[in-house]
């Protein structure tokens, strides 16, 4: 999946930078211990911006290239701000046989950003994402962690409106 | 917790837990189990179990009645489900549960004695009368060895997996077996890969065996990529110990005193039961230094995946485990020679790991006696035991079921499945994922065996099957998978990164109607280059959906070049929205709805619609009331 960096700008906070070093220290010495690291930096700032990665790359003494090609590669990190309502709609197979292309483009619709990015007041970010696993569930789609099943395109307006502020 | 030196320790734990799970008649005892995996987590099981919990606690009874959060039961269809399992060895299976059916059933169940049957799977599917999931078609043909302990014990009680004999086979392994007994008895079993490659496990084994290194690893595969397979999510969040203990007889038996699990992170609920058993299992003595003290040592680590595909490849795996961007390498050299950080390694999926301390425990001879035999004289090797496959699409039971090898696609889509809802006709089933090939219906009869799959054009594939309808378009479904693999190519090599795009184009140029009788020698053409010269599994099986498609579903391909038809009516591009003026009313709710003003006519005159204005999005065929309008 293709990366736009963020349009947000960064603020994060002298404990965030204290708990990110904190996690680079406890693995020190540990083989393979990029991923582990990257992921927990993104657990404490929920996203992956050049200036979280210039810390890690100082921290670990790792090219920064080297930790760009890394966290570029693998789409579950985020160098974009994700929006306080995050929405993942499911495009898996069983989903996609459901019907959740149309879900999908009905979101994208309704909150006028493309799949992958976050809009400008850092409000909304629209994700697809692959099987999830509910395929029982199919069509499925995730906003800040709670699931949807079954939603149809005629639903989707109503479900995005309990998330206006 | 104690720790474990003896067979007569294990027993010991069986002892004091084996009543809460098999009830015996005088204990008076009652067991209810919510399935709280992932799936059932999400169809709102949380609230049922927190309801069940405060009944139980207003009634006194909690020495009384366990309550148990357990794996997933296997019929995501009837989530949340609750089982209540008396002492009279009865078990009752409740569908589709919420808070206040749970305090109803509570009531006129647990405390009044009667079963609430209206809640029950019978009257919740077609079996009117069955009160028990045991006693319906979608569980009787089924047999459950991977999944035995699926739904039955809680995940997060190590005891509960020892009363269920877990444990006695890495003391088997370690007391009684020289590792090469173990290999053995690996190799007789005829278990194979249930990754999906099906290569013999016990060969895998051998080989990294009789490598030499500094150290070796033992690997497991979690990182459950397909879409539309969950099997491996069902045993780690149902089973997690079953995993623990094959890794660590693995290892015994290649000299490894370290492995790691590569879960997928995407998986949430699995990484917190693995996170809770490898903790149980390190302060019973079960891994770690000294296991059941007998000298031997092993280390599990687990490692996240983070949502890249082709880390489900071993050599991608292994280098995203070294922490780095998850490319394959070319093999050989195999993982076997030089793994994980340069040193022998072996690699197996879940589902292949939670057969190992069965086939330990009751023998080689036991497991090969079930599914189907080799066949001398043609490819077929034989495939022995079971597959779990996760059944997905148009399908009534929706779910997970575990069927010895050997059962026909028919009999598991339609007998165990249910076959296709809303009166629909089965058209396909995909199995294999992106990898693999569709099954079309005529050929159903075929036995499931990782051979006589290939003989088709399919593969069995890790267990994901998607069944498809008459409503849904082959060309569609080749595009989707292609799509899927195009964007999920690590983009190392040039066939898999620019073939697979490339192969996505002329499905365009299909599926918008531009298409011409020579794309499909193209398509054929690129499909065999790509396979033959890419890199790795992700690109040499990339354009299987397409070429199965192409060899079974030849005419939709031509209805969508020749006559710019989709015959299922799916391609919007060829389709044709049309409002039939003898069902049209006028009353106007088409033309209100469709966004692009295409729609025309006066208050109760018959609709007409624009053909060049029209974007084909099916707004004014949801609107109608009197179905007037029709695509085709």
């Amino acid at each position: 999946m293709k990366k736009k960096p963020t349009t947000v700008a960064f603020n994060g906070t002298p404990e965030q930078e204290e708990k990110l070093k904190a996690v680079i220290g406890k693995y020190r010495g540990v083989k393979g211990a990029m991923m582990p690291i990257l992921q927990e930096a993104q657990d404490i700032y929920g996203y992956l911006p050049v200036e979280v990665l210039k810390i890690i790359a100082e921290g670990t003494e790792t090219p920064m290239e080297v930790i760009y090609g890394i966290v570029s590669f693998y789409s579950q990190f985020k160098l974009n701000y994700i929006g306080d309502t995050a929405i993942s709609v499911c495009l898996g197979t069983a989903c996609y046989v459901k019907g959740s292309q149309e879900v999908i483009d009905t979101v994208s619709e309704q909150l006028g950003i493309e799949p992958g990015a976050t809009s400008a007041d850092g409000k909304y970010s629209l994700d697809a994402t692959r099987c999830i696993g509910a395929c029982g569930l199919a069509p499925v789609m995730v906003i800040n962690g709670t699931v949807y099943g079954k939603v149809k395109k005629s639903e989707v307006k109503g479900i995005l409106a309990k998330y206006k502020d | 917790m104690a720790v474990l030196t003896s067979l007569d320790d294990l027993n010991a734990v069986k002892a004091k837990y084996i009543d809460d799970i098999e009830l015996p008649a005088d204990s008076g005892k009652t067991r209810i189990v919510v399935g709280l995996a992932t799936c059932g987590d999400a169809a709102g099981a949380r609230p049922v179990f927190e309801q069940i919990k405060n009944e139980i606690a207003a009634a006194g009874k909690q020495d009384e009645i366990e309550l148990i959060a357990t794996g997933c039961v296997g019929i995501c269809q009837y989530e949340p489900v609750v089982e209540v399992h008396a002492a009279d060895g009865s078990r009752t299976t409740y569908v589709r549960m919420n808070a206040d059916k749970a305090k109803d059933m509570f009531a006129r169940h647990i405390l009044g004695g009667e079963i609430a049957k209206e809640y029950t799977i019978g009257p919740n599917s077609e079996n009117s009368d069955v009160t028990s999931l045991e006693e319906t078609s979608f569980y009787k043909a089924q047999k459950r060895i991977v999944l035995r302990n699926c739904g039955i014990i809680d995940p997060e009680k190590i005891e509960e997996y020892i009363a269920r004999d877990g444990y006695k086979a890495i003391y088997k392994v370690l007391t009684e077996m020289k590792p090469e007994d173990v290999i053995q008895v690996m190799l007789d079993s005829g278990l194979r890969g249930r990754g999906g490659a099906g290569f013999p496990t016990g060969r895998k084994w051998l080989f990294a065996s009789k490598s030499q290194g500094p150290k070796k690893y033992v690997c497991c595969n979690a990182d459950e990529g397909d879409p539309g397979a969950f099997m491996d999510r069902a045993v780690l969040e149902g089973d997690p110990h079953a995993l623990i203990e094959a890794m660590t007889i693995a290892a015994y038996a290649i000299g490894s005193d370290e492995g790691y699990i590569y879960v997928r992170a995407e998986y949430p609920v699995a990484i917190k039961r693995l996170q809770i058993a490898i903790e149980q299992a390190k302060s019973y003595g079960l891994l770690g230094q000294n296991i059941l003290g007998t000298g031997f040592n092993f280390e599990l680590n687990l490692r996240f995946g983070a949502g890249a595909f082709v880390c489900g490849e071993e050599t991608a795996l292994m280098t995203s485990i070294e922490g780095k961007r998850g490319e394959p390498h070319p093999r050989p050299p195999f993982p076997a020679v030089k793994g994980l950080f340069g040193v022998p390694t072996i690699l197996n999926n879940v589902e292949t790991y939670a057969n190992v301390a069965q086939i330990i425990l009751n023998g080689a001879e036991w497991f090969s006696s079930m599914g189907t035999k080799a066949k001398p004289g043609t490819p077929i090797m034989g495939s022995a035991g079971t597959k779990v496959f996760a059944l997905g699409g148009k399908i009534t039971n929706t779910g997970l079921v575990e069927v010895p090898m050997g059962t026909t696609i028919n009999q598991v889509v339609n007998e165990i499945g249910g076959g296709v809802p809303n009166g629909k006709k089965f058209k396909a089933a995909q199995a294999g994922g992106p990898s693999g090939g569709c099954i079309p219906a005529s050929l159903a009869d075929i036995e499931i065996d990782y051979d006589t799959l290939k003989t088709i054009g399919a593969m069995m594939g890790s267990g994901g099957l998607i069944v498809m309808d008459e409503d849904n378009c082959m060309v569609d479904i080749a595009r989707f998978f292609l799509d899927f693999t195009c964007d999920e190519s690590c983009g190392q090599c040039a066939p898999c990164r620019i073939g697979t795009q490339r192969m996505l184009e002329i499905l365009d140029k299909i599926i918008s109607g531009n298409g011409e009788m020579e794309d499909l020698d193209k398509l054929e053409e690129l499909a065999t280059y790509i396979s033959s010269a890419s890199l790795c599994g992700l690109g040499q099986t990339a354009p299987n959906p397409v070429l199965s498609t192409i060899r079974h579903f030849r005419d939709e391909y031509v209805a969508h070049i020749v006559d710019k038809k989709c015959p299922a009516h799916v391609c919007k591009k060829l389709l044709q929205y049309t409002i039939d003026p003898e069902k049209c009313k006028g009353c106007t709710a088409c033309a209100r709805a469709c966004p692009v003003g295409a729609i025309s006519g006066s208050v109760k005159k018959p609709h007409v619609i624009d053909q060049s204005k029209c974007i084909k999005c099916g707004a004014c065929m949801a609107t109608c009331k009197f179905g007037a309008i029709s695509k085709n």
